[in-house]
């Protein structure tokens, strides 16, 4: 009988440094995997945490993980030992197969850009299985900004809003939440784009309501949630919001459902 | 196949099971109750008879003798991880017709909602279930007004007296206890012990329930939720006599005299109590007892239905006997449905 909860040791092939809290650890994975799918990713006697998918590559898989709790300390203090446990991929992830062809536009707040990163990533990498594509990311300060190395290299080929809540005076790019960025977004043909947004519920809430001011059907925006997920496997309730499991059904939903996820 | 059987043979037979079966039965805890001089009806192993509480329904339900409250997944030393060895002794677990009807809710969650659960199903394939008839209803059961009042989805039915044990087996893999007792029987006796038995179902209630026909989305902000969640405090009692509660969060602790040394757990949850939603980053969700109670109310009456096509509910009335605010879930029903929401 197959043990679903029974991790399989992965190893660290790489270490990037975002923020003091926040580095993205590249991992040793070739199984099938998808954008904004997550894997369960334990310290032994200290946890297991869910953990975003934040890229992937040939035989490896990037976790971006952010030092907020019992587990990531230990993450953060123990993979020197060059290995760590997951058990995963879930959830059903971002389908790239559904955007192409269409004019994306990705909304991301902090820590939210992991989950969508890998569908940034691939059209940047396939610019010409798009129309366009237009990120705007938001950062609560300078010090806050995650992928820096990546952000040059999407510059080159999407329009890209790097915003930050507040800076120190003096700070030269633009300031204020990525819902302003919103209203100005010029849509060529909104039947054929598609709205990635992810982070903080309240942040896609507002852009969500934002996006839909453009007159953008909302089958054709998306979200991701963030909920505590034990187990990935529809059993410990943790995620539920009403009948839908989280771990199950999502992280992604098309807001056409995932509006109606109200808590 | 139906028994009538003499007392003391019937306890002789239930002696033989014992030495096959490990026997989960509910059984009087005298002076464990909540209140001083009270006992506590709960699960626990019995080798007699007489052991187990068969008028009184118990204060929790079977579930932990199939999902314990606390239960190691893994073994941690140095450098390794093991699943622990399940249970040597296959099990029997004494229940009622709404208990019954609640094992089917368990096994949607754990055996059909994603993937198989390694540790229920180990469980589950190597337990039987032993009806237990209800003569009489409860004070707080609603099983007639949720439909599961009746069922024949036992292997073994027992009904006791002092003079005779009544019993219905349906197993295969019980019945070679009841031929043995036969064969040991004069031939004129075993005539007389082998009759049709049928279990007792209770016919009505003292409460009643009906459930909501459907559902608007004005449900969200219904007064009912607001006026009970003052008064809830967030004990969790409901959720863990619940039979259809299955929550739980894992837990990954190391031994106290050596840190090298520990276990992955998984412990029982309760939507009704802090943390249950917490998320990295101090985030959480349903933050008032009012959106928890609601929460919960709608799973048993409305969620869980639309994921499985049946109501997660099977009006035991644990929840309602237990709550230390006298809230009461049967109001919260009757309100709903009463209100045409």
């Amino acid at each position: 009988m197959n043990n679903v909860y029974l991790p399989f040791p992965s190893q660290v092939k790489e270490i990037i440094r975002h923020t003091d809290i926040e580095y993205t650890f590249r991992m040793s994975f070739s199984g099938q995997v998808r954008p904004g799918q997550f894997f369960e990713v334990s310290i032994p006697k200290f946890g297991e945490a869910p953990i975003s998918v934040s890229g992937i590559g040939p035989g490896m898989v990037d976790l971006t993980i952010r030092r907020v709790g019992t587990v990531t300390n230990q993450i953060f203090e123990h993979y020197k030992g060059n290995t760590l446990l997951m058990r995963g991929p879930y959830g059903n992830g971002f389908r790239t197969e559904d955007y192409i062809g269409k004019e994306i536009f990705v909304i991301a707040g902090g820590t939210g850009l992991s989950p969508v990163k890998g569908v940034v990533d691939y059209f940047s990498g396939h610019p010409e299985k798009v129309r366009g594509m237009t990120l705007i990311a938001g950062f609560k300060s300078p010090s806050d900004i995650l992928f820096r190395e990546d952000f040059s290299r999407w510059e080159k080929n999407m329009t890209v809003i790097q915003t930050v809540d507040s800076a120190p005076e003096g700070y030269q790019g633009p300031v204020g939440l990525v819902t302003k960025y919103i209203p100005q977004l010029s849509v060529s043909d909104k039947g054929q784009s598609a709205f990635l947004i992810v982070g903080p519920p309240v942040m896609m809430k507002s852009a969500a309501a934002e996006v839909l001011k453009l007159d953008v059907p909302e089958k054709n925006i998306w979200i991701s949630q963030e909920r505590k997920m034990c187990c990935g496997l529809g059993k410990c309730g943790h995620c539920r919001i009403n009948s839908t499991y989280i771990c199950l059904d999502g992280p992604v939903f098309n807001y056409a459902k995932g509006k109606y996820l109200v808590d | 196949m139906g028994y009538k059987i003499p007392r003391e043979a019937a306890d002789n037979l239930f002696k033989g099971l014992g030495k096959h079966y490990e026997i989960f039965a509910p059984k009087v805890f005298s002076g464990e109750g909540c209140f001083s001089d009270t006992g506590i009806i709960r699960y626990g192993t019995v080798r007699t008879l007489a052991e187990i509480e068969f008028e009184k329904k118990s204060d929790y339900s079977f579930k932990e003798a199939l999902l314990p409250i606390n239960e190691t997944c893994l073994y941690f030393t140095e450098n390794t991880s093991s699943v622990p060895a399940g249970e040597e002794k296959k099990r029997l677990i004494f229940l009622r017709s709404c208990d019954l009807h609640a094992l089917r809710r368990l096994d949607a969650i754990y055996l059909e909602n994603g993937p198989e659960d390694f540790y229920y199903k180990r469980r589950r394939e190597r337990t039987l279930f032993v009806l237990m008839g209800c003569p009489e209803t409860c004070d707080t059961g609603f099983c007639v007004s949720m439909g599961t009042a009746q069922t024949d989805a036992y292997d073994l039915y027992l009904k006791v007296s002092d003079t005779f044990v009544w019993a219905d087996c349906k197993s295969k893999e019980l019945s070679p206890f009841f031929k043995g007792f036969l064969e040991e029987c004069e031939p004129e006796t075993a005539k007389s012990v082998s009759l049709q038995v049928e279990p007792e179902f209770p016919k009505s209630n003292k409460e009643s329930v009906t459930l909501p026909v459907s559902f608007s989305d004005d449900i969200l902000s219904h007064p009912i939720w607001e006026a009970y969640g003052n008064r809830c405090i967030g004990c969790g009692r409901c959720n863990f006599v619940c039979p259809t509660c299955t929550c739980f969060t894992m837990q990954d602790i190391h031994y106290r005299d050596n840190e090298k040394a520990g276990e992955r757990r998984r412990v029982w949850a309760s939507c009704q109590v802090d943390g249950y939603t917490d998320i990295a980053g101090g985030n959480s969700f349903r933050k008032s007892q009012g959106d928890r109670l609601r929460f919960k109310a709608l799973h048993k009456i409305r969620d869980f239905e639309k994921r499985f096509d049946y109501p997660m509910c099977v009006g035991c009335g644990r929840c309602e006997a237990v709550c230390p605010e006298y809230i009461s879930y049967i109001n919260i029903i009757n309100t709903l449905a009463k209100e045409g929401i």
